[in-house]
C-alpha cells in the first residue's frame, strides 16, 4: 500500500498535509482498498467546525457506510466539487485527486499527536 | 463461550482467489473477491460463481411426506413436477414468514428444500415440531455444499463442465461428475439464467476449480445482494420476517390460498379479506443522493409511513434502490416519497417491480 512520506496520519485511516494554517485531508490508500468501490462521498459543509477524532464526513461503498474522522480541529473551507460527479477517485487518487476537504487549523498542537508515515505503515502492516 | 464463525468447505480456495470475506448469519463468507460492481457485472453480461454451502439442505422422505409438506408449506407441492423446484415459504400460524425456500422434488416420496443459512437450525426445529408418522427429516447441512453459477454464459459453461446440456428453468438433473452425485438444478437468485448446483461436500474443491477453468468469476454475497435486490427478490430477516406474510411481501402467487389446508392458512385469509396493513414495495432514489440502506425511514408529506429493509446502489442501473413495507394508500406505482438519509430527506419514487430485467432470463 501506497503511504506517502510528506503526510501525517490518523489511526482510522485519515491523512493530512500540512501548508501553512492549512489542512488537506483525505483518507489512505488502505481504506480505500478495504473499503472498496466508493460510490458516494458526503462531505461536511463549508464552515463546518471539526473536532479532531470527531465524525466529519461519510465515504460510502456498495456495501456500507462510513465515518470519516478529522484527524484536527479546523473550520472547514473547502470540500473537493469532483467527488460530488466521481466519488471513485478516493479509490484511483486517494492522495491527490481523490482529497476530501480542507480545514484552517485551529489547534496545530494536535498535529504532534499523528502518526508518521513509518508508524502508519507499521499499524496496516 | 466464544463465538467461532463457521467455514464452508470451499474457504480455503476462496481464500486463494481473494476472497474477503464478513460475517453472514454466523458463517464467515465472502463479501467481495475483486469488486462488488465488477462481480455484479460478471453476473449481469458474462457468469460468475457463488459459494452457497452455508444455505442449509434438508430431506424429507417417507411415504407421507407429500401430503405433510402440504401442510407444513405455503405454495401448492401439486403444481411442482417430478424433478422440478419450487419458491415456497415455512410460516408460522399468524402467516408470518419463518423462511422462504426452494423445494426440489426429487422423487414422489423425496424433497430437498434449501433453506437460508441462518434460519437452519430454527427450520428444522419447527418440522421435527410438527413431523407425523410415515416422514423422516433428515438434515444433510454439515456434508453437503452447493455453487450457484449465473449469467448469460451459464449455459455454455455447463455443457464445458457436464458435457450436456443446462437443465431448463426451474428444473434438475443428477449426474455423475469428479466421481460423486451432483444434484444441477436451473435455479438461481440472481435473476439471470443460471444453475445450482448440490453436492457432497468432498466434491466441492474439484466443482470449484472446474467451474473456474470454465471462465466463470468468483463472486461475493456483496454482488449477490444487489442482484437480487434489482430483481426484488426478498432476503429473509431484511424483508422478510415473522411478523410479515407473504401477502404483504407481494408474493401471493407463491402461496396457494385455495389449496386444502396448511400452517397460516387462516391467517391469511383473514388477512386478505380484512385487506393488506402493509405492501412491500421499491423505491428509486429520484434525486442525487446517498444509496439507501436498510432502516431509512420513508415519509410522505413530511410524515413517517414506514422504513426501508433492504437498499443499494443499483449497480446496473446507476440509481439508489430499496425495498420497503409501506401503507397500501403509498404502495402505488409513482407515489412520490422521501427517504430520510442522515436525516435528510431525499426524493423517491414506488416502481413497478422488478428494478431490473435480466436479457438472459427465460420465461419460466
Amino acid at each position: 500500500m501506497n503511504v506517502p512520506n510528506d503526510l501525517q496520519y490518523a489511526e482510522t485511516h485519515e491523512w493530512i498535509r500540512v501548508e501553512g494554517d492549512t489542512g488537506t485531508v483525505g483518507i489512505t490508500d488502505h481504506a480505500q482498498h478495504e473499503l472498496t468501490d466508493i460510490v458516494y462521498v458526503d462531505p461536511p459543509k463549508v464552515g463546518a467546525v471539526l473536532t479532531g477524532g470527531q465524525p466529519a464526513a461519510v465515504v460510502e461503498s456498495v456495501k456500507a457506510a462510513s465515518d470519516i474522522y478529522s484527524p484536527v480541529d479546523g473550520e472547514v473551507i473547502a470540500v473537493n466539487p469532483a467527488l460530488a460527479s466521481e466519488p471513485a477517485l478516493v479509490n484511483t487518487s486517494p492522495y491527490e485527486s481523490g482529497w476530501l476537504y480542507q480545514l484552517r487549523l485551529t489547534n496545530p498542537a494536535q498535529l504532534e499527536a499523528l502518526k508518521s508515515p513509518e508508524t502508519y505503515r507499521a499499524q496496516i502492516g | 463461550m466464544t463465538f467461532q464463525p463457521r467455514r464452508t468447505t470451499l474457504f480455503d480456495q476462496q481464500k486463494a482467489a481473494g476472497a474477503r470475506c464478513v460475517n453472514f448469519g454466523g458463517w464467515e463468507m465472502p463479501v467481495q473477491f475483486t469488486s462488488i460492481i465488477e462481480e455484479h457485472q460478471a453476473v449481469r453480461t458474462t457468469c460468475g460463481v457463488f459459494d452457497i454451502s452455508h444455505m442449509g439442505e434438508v430431506f424429507v422422505s417417507g411415504p407421507r411426506a407429500f401430503a405433510w409438506l402440504q401442510h407444513m408449506l405455503a405454495n401448492d407441492l401439486s403444481k411442482c413436477p417430478a424433478d422440478g423446484a419450487q419458491y415456497t415459504f415455512l410460516l408460522n400460524e399468524r402467516g408470518g414468514v419463518i423462511d422462504d425456500l426452494i423445494v426440489y422434488r426429487m422423487a414422489d416420496d423425496n424433497f430437498l428444500l434449501l433453506v437460508n443459512a441462518a434460519k437452519i437450525e430454527e427450520d428444522v426445529a419447527w418440522l421435527e415440531q410438527h413431523v407425523n408418522d410415515g416422514v423422516t427429516i433428515d438434515n444433510r447441512s454439515d456434508t453437503m455444499s452447493a455453487l450457484a453459477v449465473q449469467g448469460p454464459q451459464a449455459p455454455r459453461v455447463f455443457r464445458e463442465v457436464f458435457q450436456c446440456e443446462m437443465p431448463a428453468r426451474n428444473s434438475f438433473v443428477t449426474l455423475e461428475k469428479c466421481r460423486g452425485a451432483v444434484i444441477a438444478a436451473g435455479t438461481g437468485y440472481t435473476g439471470e439464467t443460471g444453475f445450482e448446483l448440490f453436492f457432497s461436500s468432498s466434491l466441492a474443491a474439484d466443482l470449484w476449480h472446474a467451474l473456474l477453468q470454465a471462465g466463470v468469476k468468483p463472486c461475493g454475497l456483496g454482488a449477490r445482494d444487489t442482484l437480487r435486490l434489482e430483481m426484488c427478490y426478498p432476503l429473509n430477516g431484511s424483508d422478510l420476517s415473522p411478523d410479515r406474510t407473504p401477502l404483504e411481501a407481494g408474493l401471493a402467487m407463491f402461496v396457494a390460498l385455495d389449496k386444502a389446508d396448511f400452517i397460516g392458512r387462516d391467517a391469511l385469509a383473514a388477512q386478505q379479506a380484512a385487506g393488506l396493513p402493509s405492501k412491500l414495495v421499491a423505491l428509486r432514489m429520484t434525486e442525487k443522493a446517498p444509496p439507501p440502506r436498510a432502516h431509512y425511514p420513508v415519509l410522505v408529506d413530511g410524515q413517517l409511513v414506514g422504513e426501508t429493509t433492504s437498499g443499494a446502489l443499483s449497480p446496473s442501473l446507476g440509481e439508489g434502490i430499496a425495498l420497503a413495507y409501506l401503507p397500501p394508500d403509498f404502495a402505488q406505482p409513482g407515489q412520490v416519497v422521501k427517504i430520510d438519509i442522515r436525516g435528510r430527506p431525499f426524493a423517491a419514487v414506488v416502481e413497478k417491480k422488478p428494478f431490473y430485467r435480466p436479457s438472459s432470463n427465460r420465461p419460466s
